[in-house]
């Protein structure tokens, strides 16, 4: 690798901007495009909630934009349903695990281990553009005639299955299952490169126990990814064959449309059990990246070690192994036999024990800390909030019994919103905050991250945590309207309060877009270690390039977690309240990482 | 007009930002300071944030609960309900404080622990005892969570036998809306399934089953008794949807292919619940929910809860299924053939057995 990186220098734009295999340009890469995503899918969201707070309410701008999907300014129930799915999709795969993972773990595992580059270059080229050609699939298949898949990002055939079900269920629906294939060929070949790197191609001095949490975070994602990813395939496939070759896996006793079909033996039950089987990990395909990133945040702007830095790699371990035992909690009340509800039920609330761990060394790694209060470090405060509030609820709904009257509830929306969609995109955020200078060489803007996490985070607690009322109040999530149901009536303030708050938290996310618009652009020029931070990362040059150092690749010498660490005089040891992972130990200084 | 106002500020308020960024940054550069180090007393002023929010965070929950706390889901009105709204307040009463503590903390230590360059953070990077006390407690407290919530779940889900004599049910499931069915004198469901839909025939009865005979189907409404255990088959004819009965804490989903069971006991009348919301004209719904479609918001089924009597009245008034269809002398004939196929096909995808269960 080392003796291939310099001449690499004069690429033309094609090699350089476009076609790159270097790291952190696909990581640049990805964030863009997982980025804009994200932003279709938050508007999304804003139009769908406007139906929601304003039932029936004719908004004439809509129509220009969205033509026949919304009549009048009034968008259409099918449309509605579509928006709801393409959201969910859009949300759940291409920003918090496709944006987030290949943001971040194309970034730093190679910077943050001291490798020159990722183990497979190409595949890391062939990772993004799949990814990208899943995307244009997804947003072609707004475009064709019934619209995009509408059957709830869970896709349930027979629903799906059928495009006689809905119109969505059309060509929409193949597009969506075209696409995510697609998608599951890119995040495969982005996690085996993400495993090998991690597992080879560590820098000397670099022992697994030295690794910064964020690389234990991403490979266990990765290790998630690939054994899980392959699963939804295969359900995918199945769903394939069921929509055009005629097979009956997920179908059976089926009339639809004044016919009965010619389908026997198939179960939609199946098709459930495979879709979470990839469908729980996924939740923390998300989440662990997101607190690999609070876990450095928190340390290096407190000030400390992270606390417990074994216990927060067995939490991950042991949140990753339980991931994969859980899937049933989504499919209680489904005609499964009663006793697997049981068995579910035990290992889904074993899962609080690895996630409080977590919280309770965040706590500890606060305390008596010195923090500074960069925006990176308030989206790291804010996710241990979402993460602890939406925890908690989580216990209600993993639990069998209770589950019978919130199940599909608003109650679950709040739930998984606040727990994996504000965790994940808080965690993401604050990454973009901590290594702007890394990915782009340029500052962002404090005041404007401080503005953005403030208006962030209240809009976002009173757009999720009034969804629990309604979920406790009876009102089922994925209805066009809650006028049908006189029990519903006096819903619609509700309703229309999370519509306003969904609104200020979309216009919130304008100051972070221009903040990182205008920075990448006009920023300051990023000063070598920022965050005066111990990890390797900030050891290479601000400006790119082709094997990120110019020379020999730094040795690693200490744990990554030297935070005010002091000598016997309560002096820091190495005169600054950080040592950073090159310097050796010190004459009689202990190694922290060895308990 | 509107949408151009809209750009406009759109774009008037991205200049009015960036203007002031530049200004932000002109007077910082003006005091030595930079655009990304956050100084000591900015560092103050969030830190003071943190206290700040976590009031507001706490207010705002307080306020909501005070202001929709009624508008929750009145009291079960079915039996096991009560059992699952008590493991409802065990949970909260448990979740709460942790939920309360845990945030206290995280934006005390926060706000207590601000930078200050007279300081020096402490390191502590690790304590067994401690990391044994929050593996230990959490897994504990789940542990009796579990067992609970076990318990009440083999409960609420513990099959009827005969000798409970329930009220039993149909509820039948398609885009977009409800039906059910009840099994008329003999007790008998007559089998059903999607090959026999014609006509007005939409449950799919086979004719010729002289089970289905005296079934009787309801739209719009259907009635139960007070007091009596109801068992409940779920069918759907075309996609998943879900019974959805919020007031009884109860919900199965329906699965096309497979006949799905839940049970309860309902045990206050509509009357007695129109009473307790002080609504007169409250009633309980029978909701989908599971995405099944465009009208998916609007599947719904009232539902009746009333003394025996005046269920046993309802119920003599509603028309037998012979005498809503009527008999097709065709089909008569082809009785033996087509029966004798059914039943193979229909054992063999467990339709027909679980329906029977309770008949034999």
């Amino acid at each position: 690798m080392s003796a291939t990186a310099h001449h690499h220098e004069d690429k033309d734009f094609l090699f350089k901007y476009i076609f790159s295999t270097d790291h952190k340009m696909i990581a640049k890469q990805f964030f863009l495009t997982g980025s804009l995503m994200g932003l279709i899918g938050m508007l999304m969201s804003t139009i769908f909630r406007l139906q929601l707070g304003y039932p029936g309410e004719s908004f004439a701008f809509l129509e220009p934009i969205l033509g026949s999907w919304a009549p009048d300014g009034i968008l259409s129930p099918d449309k509605y349903l579509a928006l709801v799915t393409i959201h969910g999709t859009i949300m759940v795969f291409f920003l918090l695990t496709a944006g987030l993972s290949g943001t971040f773990s194309n970034l730093l595992i190679p910077l943050q281990l001291g490798a020159r580059d990722m183990a497979s270059g190409f595949m890391n080229l062939l990772s993004y553009w799949f990814f990208f050609l899943s995307s244009c699939v997804m947003i072609a298949s707004l475009f064709v005639e019934g619209g995009p898949a509408s059957g709830g990002w869970t896709i349930y055939p027979p629903l799906s299955a059928l495009p006689q079900a809905m119109p969505g269920s059309g060509m929409g629906m193949t597009l969506w299952i075209i696409s995510m294939a697609i998608f599951i060929v890119s995040s495969l070949l982005g996690s085996l490169n993400y495993i090998v790197t991690v597992f080879n191609l560590r820098t000397k001095g670099m022992t697994m126990t030295r690794m910064p949490l964020t690389i234990w975070a991403f490979l266990i994602t990765a290790v998630l990814g690939v054994l899980s990813f392959p699963v939804l395939f295969s359900a995918v496939l199945l769903l394939f064959f069921d929509r055009s070759f005629g097979t009956s896996f997920y179908l059976s006793d089926i009339y639809i449309a004044g016919s009965a079909l010619e389908v026997d033996g198939g179960s939609p039950v199946l098709y459930e059990h495979l879709f979470w089987f990839l469908g729980h990990p996924e939740v923390y395909i998300i989440l662990l990246p997101a607190l690999g990133i609070t876990s450095e945040v928190v340390a290096t702007n407190s000030r400390k070690p992270i606390f417990g830095y074994r216990a927060m790699i067995g939490s991950i371990l042991a949140i990753a192994f339980i991931s994969f035992l859980v899937w049933g909690h989504h499919m209680f009340i489904t005609g499964m036999n009663p006793f697997l509800g049981a068995v579910f039920t035990f290992t889904t609330l074993l899962v609080a024990i690895p996630s409080a761990v977590k919280v309770f060394n965040y706590l500890t790694t606060l305390w008596k800390g010195n923090i500074k209060f960069t925006p990176a470090m308030l989206f790291a405060i804010g996710l241990v909030s979402t993460f602890i509030t939406g925890g908690l609820t989580g216990i209600i709904l993993g639990d069998s019994a209770l589950d019978i009257n919130v199940h599909d509830t608003y109650f679950v929306v709040g739930h998984f919103h606040i727990v994996m969609g504000l965790s994940g995109t808080f965690g993401m955020i604050s990454g973009i905050y901590h290594w702007f200078p890394k990915l782009f060489g340029r500052m962002l803007d404090k005041n404007l991250g401080f503005l953005h996490f403030w208006t962030t985070i209240i809009s976002a607690y009173g757009v999720f945590f009034p969804m629990h009322f309604l979920g406790l109040a009876g009102v089922p999530r994925r209805y066009y309207a809650n006028t049908e149901f006189p029990i519903f009536d006096n819903m619609y303030d509700i309703n229309e309060l999370i519509t306003v708050f969904a609104i200020m938290a979309a216009a919130s996310q304008l100051f972070f877009l221009f903040n990182v618009f205008y920075s990448i652009f006009k920023g300051p020029i990023a000063p070598q270690n920022p965050w005066r931070s111990t990890t390797l990362e900030w050891t290479a040059p601000v400006k790119h390039i082709h094997g990120n150092w110019p020379g020999e690749i730094p040795e690693v010498h200490r744990w990554p977690y030297d935070y005010s660490k002091v000598d016997d005089n309560g002096e820091f040891i190495g005169g600054d309240d950080f040592v950073p992972q090159t310097v050796p130990l010190y004459n009689g200084e202990e190694d922290a990482s060895q308990h | 007009m509107m949408d151009l106002l809209i750009i406009v500020a759109v774009i008037l308020g991205i200049i009015a930002i960036s203007k002031i960024v530049s200004v932000l940054e002109l007077v910082g550069k003006a005091k030595g300071e930079n655009s990304y180090n956050v100084t000591e007393r900015e560092n103050r002023f969030q830190a003071r944030l943190m206290p700040i929010f976590l009031i507001a965070y706490f207010a705002f929950i307080i306020w909501q609960l005070v202001a929709w706390g009624d508008r929750m889901l009145p009291v079960s009105a079915s039996e096991h309900g009560v059992i699952i709204d008590n493991l409802m307040k065990t949970t909260w009463i448990i979740i709460t404080p942790v939920f309360i503590i845990t945030h206290i903390l995280l934006f005390y230590f926060a706000w207590k622990y601000a930078y200050d360059k007279n300081r020096k953070a402490q390191f502590f990077a690790h304590s067994n005892k401690l990391e044994m006390l929050w593996t230990a407690i959490p897994a504990l407290v789940l542990l009796i969570l579990i067992l609970y919530g076990l318990s009440i779940w083999n409960d609420v889900m513990e099959p009827l036998t005969a000798e409970d004599d329930p009220v039993e049910i149909e509820l039948y499931a398609r885009q977009f809306d409800w039906t059910a069915r009840y099994p008329g004198e003999d007790k008998k469901f007559g089998d059903a399934g999607v090959r026999f839909i014609e006509g007005t025939n939409f449950l799919g009865m086979d004719s010729t089953d002289q089970d289905g005979w005296d079934d009787k189907y309801v739209k719009a409404e259907f009635h139960l008794p007070v007091n009596k255990p109801v068992q409940f088959y779920f069918r759907a004819q075309d996609v998943i949807h879900s019974a959805f009965m919020p007031h009884f804490r109860a919900q199965m989903n329906c699965v096309p292919g497979m006949v799905t069971r839940f049970n309860f006991v309902p045990s206050k009348t509509t009357e007695e619940m129109r009473e307790i919301t002080g609504n007169p004209e409250f009633n309980y719904y029978l909701l989908c929910n599971k995405i099944c479609g465009a009208a998916h918001y609007n599947m719904k089924m009232e539902i009746i809860v009333e003394s025996e009597e005046d269920y046993n009245a309802w119920i003599s008034e509603q028309k037998p299924f012979l005498a809503v269809e009527g008999m097709k002398e065709s089909e008569k004939e082809s009785v033996p053939a087509e029966k004798m196929e059914s039943d193979s096909t229909q054992t063999e995808n467990g339709e027909n057995s679980q329906l029977s269960v309770l008949k034999n």
